[in-house]
């Protein structure tokens, strides 16, 4: 038990998570797409969103985010349950049918008020579970930062939280440019929350895409584990040498 | 003073039941580190809930809050030298006083704006597992809100002997601290220290006018 958290504290050191920059082949493209997305938020999708906020008040908001968050429950179930985790599975399994009847077809979250709490699965998680590696760091028109791994994920992951867009008899929304609203509605409540984001981004730090890559790959791996990363802290203050003097924190119970 | 009285009396029951002096004060009279965060968390959260200039957004008074209920219980050179790493080793002891007041400024300005966002979500201070005696811990904090997964914000604290303080703040797994090492690195390598400071410097000095000028 003592010597698994220092095997993998050398991995995430070798992974470039506390110092050393991470492998970014890519950089002179992603930052390229990074400035595209920025631009193309700044001028289409963070003046929807704040127009969206400025219609849709607060608690309808949150029966948005519930409704669209209770669609991703079975798929973040069967990735839980892809990953040997059939408690949890169980859990969000059981959140879906709660939220989906007496929640009021996922407007309201009873779920998580009767102690069933939600989870963030999904199948790129799943793949490095089974091992996936996550390939190079990745910035992706429209969708943003992702690892090579997730972006091979992001058809199935984006189909499932999106299930009125898949191509079958859709029982529920036969329309087309319903879907399309939909998706767009989930697109700004997304956004919405995420508003401000941008500006800490700006203001916080000396170079936003290396900022957001290393939050982005450090995150990722964060889940991928649920959290059983443990955290080495070094001593520079100190005369002696790092290795003596740091101090590690273990992974989550 | 009830208060005192109700964290002594829970500290009782603690001892007498688990044995461990950990969840009210230690022996010394010191606040145990959860409690610690909580206190500081509910004091804070308190005054921006009862303050209608602050939710409008008056940085002033913001920063001001921040300033006398928050900064005293962080650790600013050990943050400031896990941001900037092994370099922290070759700067002079100048050069590591302008790097924490650089950085100190830096994130206080970023991260105390978020206060005026607050609204309605509930924070809750997970109770703390620790061994006595221990010199650094991690205490973690749930943000809970509707409709949205809850967020972990974790906080790593050191004990000085005389108090507890954070040095690091973690969230959703990513440390605030020490994700600034790869930007500040390549700015060393590629600037100096001195060149660091600089950049770290006209930051803060665009930020200061961009607010003036709002």
């Amino acid at each position: 038990m003592k010597n698994a958290p220092l095997v993998f504290v050398t991995v995430l050191l070798a992974a470039g998570c506390a110092g050393a920059p991470p492998d970014d082949p890519l950089e002179p493209y992603n930052r390229s797409m990074f400035s595209f997305n920025e631009k193309l938020d700044n001028a289409v999708t963070k003046p929807a969103a704040k127009a969206y906020v400025a219609v849709a008040p607060s608690p309808l908001r949150t029966y948005v985010s519930n409704f669209f968050g209770n669609l991703q429950d079975p798929w973040i179930a069967l990735n839980n349950l892809l990953q040997g985790k059939p408690a949890n599975a169980l859990n969000d399994f059981m959140r879906f049918v709660f939220n989906s009847t007496l929640g009021i077809g996922g407007l309201l979250d009873i779920a998580s008020e009767a102690k069933l709490p939600k989870h963030d699965e999904d199948f790129g998680q799943t793949l490095g579970v089974w091992g996936v590696k996550e390939g190079p760091f990745l910035v992706l028109p429209f969708f943003g930062p992702r690892t090579l791994r997730d972006a091979a994920a992001l058809p199935l992951d984006a189909s499932a939280e999106t299930p009125w867009t898949l191509p079958y008899r859709n029982p529920v929304v036969h329309d087309e440019w319903g879907r399309y609203g939909l998706s767009g509605v989930k697109l700004l409540n997304e956004r919405a929350r995420l508003l401000g984001l941008e500006r800490t981004l700006d203001e916080g730090t000396l170079d936003k895409y290396r900022y957001a890559r290393d939050f982005y790959l450090q995150q990722r791996r964060f889940k991928v584990l649920d959290g059983n990363v443990p955290v080495e802290y070094e001593d520079f203050d100190s005369s002696e040498d790092a290795s003596g003097t740091s101090h590690e924190f273990g992974g989550k119970q | 003073m009830t208060m005192t009285r109700k964290l002594f009396t829970r500290c009782l029951l603690t001892l007498v039941v688990f044995f461990v002096p950990a969840a009210g004060f230690s022996a010394d009279g010191v606040q145990s580190p959860d409690e610690q965060v909580r206190n500081v968390t509910n004091e804070v959260l308190a005054i921006v809930r009862g303050d209608k200039s602050i939710q409008a957004g008056d940085s002033g008074k913001v920063l001001a809050l921040v300033d006398e209920k928050v900064l005293p219980h962080f650790n600013f050179r050990r943050m400031t030298s896990l941001a900037v790493g092994p370099n922290w080793r070759s700067a002079s002891p100048e050069q590591q006083e302008r790097l924490i007041a650089a950085f100190r400024t830096l994130l206080v300005r970023t991260y105390s704006s978020a206060l005026t966002k607050y609204r309605d979500q509930t924070i809750e201070v997970k109770p703390l597992r620790t061994n006595p005696g221990e010199k650094m811990v991690r205490v973690n904090t749930e943000v809970r809100q509707d409709g949205v997964q809850p967020i972990a914000i974790d906080y790593a604290l050191e004990s000085d002997g005389q108090g507890w303080k954070v040095f690091d703040v973690t969230v959703a797994g990513v440390s605030l601290v020490t994700n600034y090492r790869s930007s500040f690195t390549n700015e060393i390598n590629a600037k100096g220290i001195d060149g660091l400071i600089a950049s770290l410097e006209a930051k803060n000095k665009s930020l200061e006018t961009g607010q003036g000028g709002k």
